[in-house]
């Protein structure tokens, strides 16, 4: 082994193509022992793929790869992870139905002499690389009753236990609240005092500046800068990242398009409550407003979205759509009300992958394109899509194109897209930037904005701070289930928000 | 990340299947003096039109994801029951007992289809227990021996022929048709690709995608109890036993056309592509004089290297 300050990986000048697009063209990256190194850009800089050819899950298309100095060229993910690099992908892949220890060491699992399982063995070794992180996860609980953020751990410790010295983590906080994240970066800070060499994957600026020691900022699969931490300023990675700049992502001001009443009450929530979910939820939304909805993972946000839009069943509480009373049943009665919804997962709720850009869009609406009831017009079909391709500006080479090819920012204007061919007035948005680049964000705002102004009423779930008090008229905030509460734009601060997210009170409202 | 260039491994993989329908289509003509001829072509259709009817219902099952093994049966179900009702100088006009054996089609379909869309019975179960009843409900109702001596009308329907085409090629020509224009022409057919491509999300975008895939299922029902008449008449037999084994090559057509077992494509042409292979490759080895046997493993060959040049297309 090298000394500390050795680089333990240094991959140079790796190229990597795919068809016709050259994804990482001549990148070098180095990685120290007891070092965070962040790996920025926006999506399609080429950041997990060329991670992704360091774990062996791709392989290289020119340059080479030296491991502690010796020519290392992976050529399956396995004979990469024996020789210590391990990388936690973005959808975790646990077992579900299997306990955390089972999981861990799934695949090295330990035997006695004989060849039988040592369970004793691999849950006393699960707990004391638990003890030492300060994970308070039991071994034999299974997965499925575990959260978001514990899987996470899990997943870690998985590569820990697998004895890695290089961990990759990508974004590994795009699904979990600030106080897991917390938790998340002593994790880290521990793994490197281990001397283990970390990557780090992420859009987000803040967790970037804490945890880092080493900042890479890529662009269209080249290696813009490589800089320590504390040589960087935010507006310079961003300014790296997305080669302009961004000084005002959030687009909001007054201004109407259109002309419409700001008093007119489009939805009115009353006392909604489902036993073990949410608990008399009442609130309304008025016409061309912005309703942020703060509030920490499992607050029950999703849930009382979901069923004003008919995806779950309440128990008690009414919703009134534009003064009357709906008994929303399942989505189809939502949509012909106005209503339109933007999932939190895209990929699971919002997309059929494998479909075209076209028939996403116009998978909502079909209906208003059909002749006599029944016929697609294609003609008009084309037309449509044609023209909400244009005016959210989704880049791709044509409508045909296929959505799984698209990068996230684009697959969630597809989404908007298909919403706004039926001109519905009130939007539910979970989540509507998570895991899109900064780029793509800001024009996302702007579509929110220009909704707005149109007189279209959007609900906005969000947990990221900047965004609910950038873009909201008012914000309401959850913890457990509950509203504990309202604000307007002015009233509203980080502070107060952190706070009743946690289920403090707040005084003045 | 996409590109507009055309490269020719793109054309090979994009119409592989066509192309190598084309390449076996040429060389069998070269190698055999009777393939190109019109009896020859007239006899292939006829062969495939039986399976290659249910296929195109199949192809609307495997489209939203699911799958149905209940085809061979249900179509035994409707031969039987249909010619039973006209056998010797019965009264019952014909149309009355085609229509018999559509419905009790369609009533197979529709009860796999309300265990799968309502109860949420995985497919293969679903289907692999109608299967297994309506066989046994087949040798109920004939008490295991086939039907014989039905009319001559109903005969025609599988021996008849308008001008030189033989009238189930003219059927399954029309169920072609049919369904094309339902899938790729209508709301519904956009919808059923929706729903395999991505159930959660076609929910969300207010399609009842336990209707749509009831709907197929029943659809399916139709398409065997059709096939069944068809081979019943041109057998002119109605056989209990009738189909065993047609599911798998019903299936086999599909995939071959280019369809996802895992949903969210599919096409009718491609099924009828599918279909002409394998009834080409068939005949073709007949004429060549291979044995049945090797017959058997060569389409097995066939299924992998289709399946296969579909991954490299997705790649």
């Amino acid at each position: 082994m090298g000394e500390h300050t050795d680089y333990i990986v240094e991959m140079k000048n790796c190229r990597k193509v795919f068809p016709g697009v050259v994804a990482v063209n001549d990148v070098s990256l180095s990685l120290r022992r007891g070092e965070v190194h962040a790996l920025i850009g926006e999506n399609g800089a080429g950041k997990s793929t060329i991670m992704k050819i360091l774990a062996g899950i791709l392989p290289l298309d020119g340059g080479e790869i030296l491991y502690e100095g010796e020519p290392f060229s992976p050529k399956n993910p396995l004979q990469v992870l024996e020789k210590g690099i391990s990388m936690i992908p973005q959808e975790l892949d646990l077992v579900p139905d299997m306990s955390v220890w089972e999981n861990i060491y799934c695949g090295q699992e330990k035997t006695t002499k004989l060849g039988v399982i040592n369970k004793k063995v691999m849950i006393a070794e699960t707990q004391k690389i638990f003890d030492e992180l300060g994970i308070q996860i039991s071994p034999l609980s299974k997965i499925y009753k575990l959260s978001v953020a514990q899987m996470q751990m899990v997943t870690i410790v998985k590569a820990i236990a697998f004895d890695a010295d290089v961990i990759i983590m990508d974004e590994p906080t795009s699904a979990i609240t600030d106080r897991e994240v917390a938790h998340l970066f002593e994790v880290i800070a521990k793994l490197k005092n281990q001397q283990k060499a970390i990557v780090y994957i992420s859009h987000k600026m803040d967790e970037i500046f804490q945890i880092a020691d080493m900042i890479t900022v890529m662009r269209d699969g080249c290696h813009i800068v490589t800089k320590k931490a504390s040589e960087l300023t935010r507006e310079e990675v961003i300014h790296h990242m997305v080669g302009r700049d961004l000084s005002n992502m959030y687009t909001k001001d007054g201004a109407r398009t259109e002309e419409f009443d700001p008093e007119e009450v489009l939805l009115e929530v009353n006392g909604l409550s489902k036993e073990g979910q949410f608990e008399d939820i009442s609130f309304d939304l008025k016409r061309g407003e912005i309703l942020g909805v703060s509030g920490l993972m499992g607050a029950g946000r999703t849930e009382v979205m979901e069923t004003i839009f008919g995806l779950r069943k309440a128990d008690k509480g009414t919703i009134r759509i534009k003064g009357r009373d709906v008994r929303v049943k399942n989505p189809g009665i939502a949509i012909r009300r106005g209503l339109a919804f933007v999932s939190e997962d895209r990929k699971l709720y919002g997309l059929n992958l494998s479909g075209t850009i076209k028939t996403n869009i116009t998978m909502a609406y079909l209906s208003q394109i059909l002749l006599g009831g029944l016929i697609i017009q294609f003609k008009k079909e084309r037309s449509v899509v044609d023209d909400l391709m244009g005016q959210l500006k989704v880049k791709a080479t044509s409508r045909e194109t296929v959505v799984n090819n698209l990068s996230g920012g684009n697959q969630q204007k597809v989404i908007i897209a298909k919403w706004l061919m039926g001109e519905p007035d009130i939007f539910i948005m979970d989540e509507p930037t998570r895991g899109i680049d900064i780029g793509a964000k800001a024009e996302i705002y702007k579509i929110m904005d220009t909704l707005a102004k149109r007189g279209k009423s959007i609900i906005m779930i969000s947990s990221e701070m900047p965004e609910l008090l950038g873009m909201s008229d008012r914000v309401i905030v959850m913890h457990e289930g509950r509203i504990t509460g309202k604000f307007t734009r002015e009233e509203c601060n980080q502070e107060i928000l952190m706070t009743c997210s946690v289920g403090g009170n707040v005084d003045g409202n | 990340m996409e590109t507009s260039k055309i490269s020719i491994g793109r054309i090979l993989s994009k119409y592989g299947m066509y192309i190598a329908f084309g390449v076996l289509f040429i060389a069998l003509s070269v190698f055999s003096p009777v393939f190109l001829t019109a009896t020859n072509i007239i006899n292939i259709l006829r062969q495939i039109s039986v399976i290659g009817i249910m296929a195109v219902g199949m192809t609307f099952v495997i489209a939203t994801g699911g799958i149905d093994l209940s085809v061979g049966a249900v179509m035994a179900l409707s031969g039987v029951i249909s010619t039973s009702l006209v056998r010797g100088d019965s009264a019952v006009p014909l149309i009355a007992s085609l229509l018999a054996g559509i419905a009790v089609g369609i009533a197979c379909g529709a009860f796999s289809g309300i265990f799968i869309s309502k109860l949420n019975v995985p497919e293969f179960i679903a289907t692999l227990a109608t299967m297994t009843m309506t066989r046994g409900i087949c040798y109920v109702y004939t008490d295991g021996r086939p039907i014989t001596g039905f009319r001559d009308d109903y005969k025609f329907i599988g021996t008849g022929s308008l001008g030189v085409i033989p009238i189930p090629i003219i059927i399954y020509l029309c169920i072609v048709l049919l369904g094309i224009f339902f899938l790729n022409f209508t709301k519904f057919g956009r919808h059923v690709l929706a729903v395999g491509g991505n159930e959660k999300a076609s929910i969300v975008s207010g399609i009842n995608s336990a209707r749509i895939k009831f709907v197929c299922y029943v659809i399916s029902g139709f398409t065997s109890a059709i096939a069944g008449i068809v081979l019943a008449a041109r057998t002119q037999t109605g056989q209990p036993v009738a189909g065993e084994g047609y599911e798998l090559d019903a299936i086999t057509a599909v995939v071959i056309g280019g369809a996802s077992l895992s949903g969210g494509s599919g096409s009718v042409l491609g099924a009828v592509v599918g279909m002409l292979i394998i009834g080409v490759m068939t005949n073709g080895l007949d004429l060549l004089n291979v044995s049945s046997y090797y017959q058997k493993v060569i389409k097995g060959i066939i299924i992998l290297v289709a399946v296969l040049s579909d991954r490299a297309k997705k790649k």
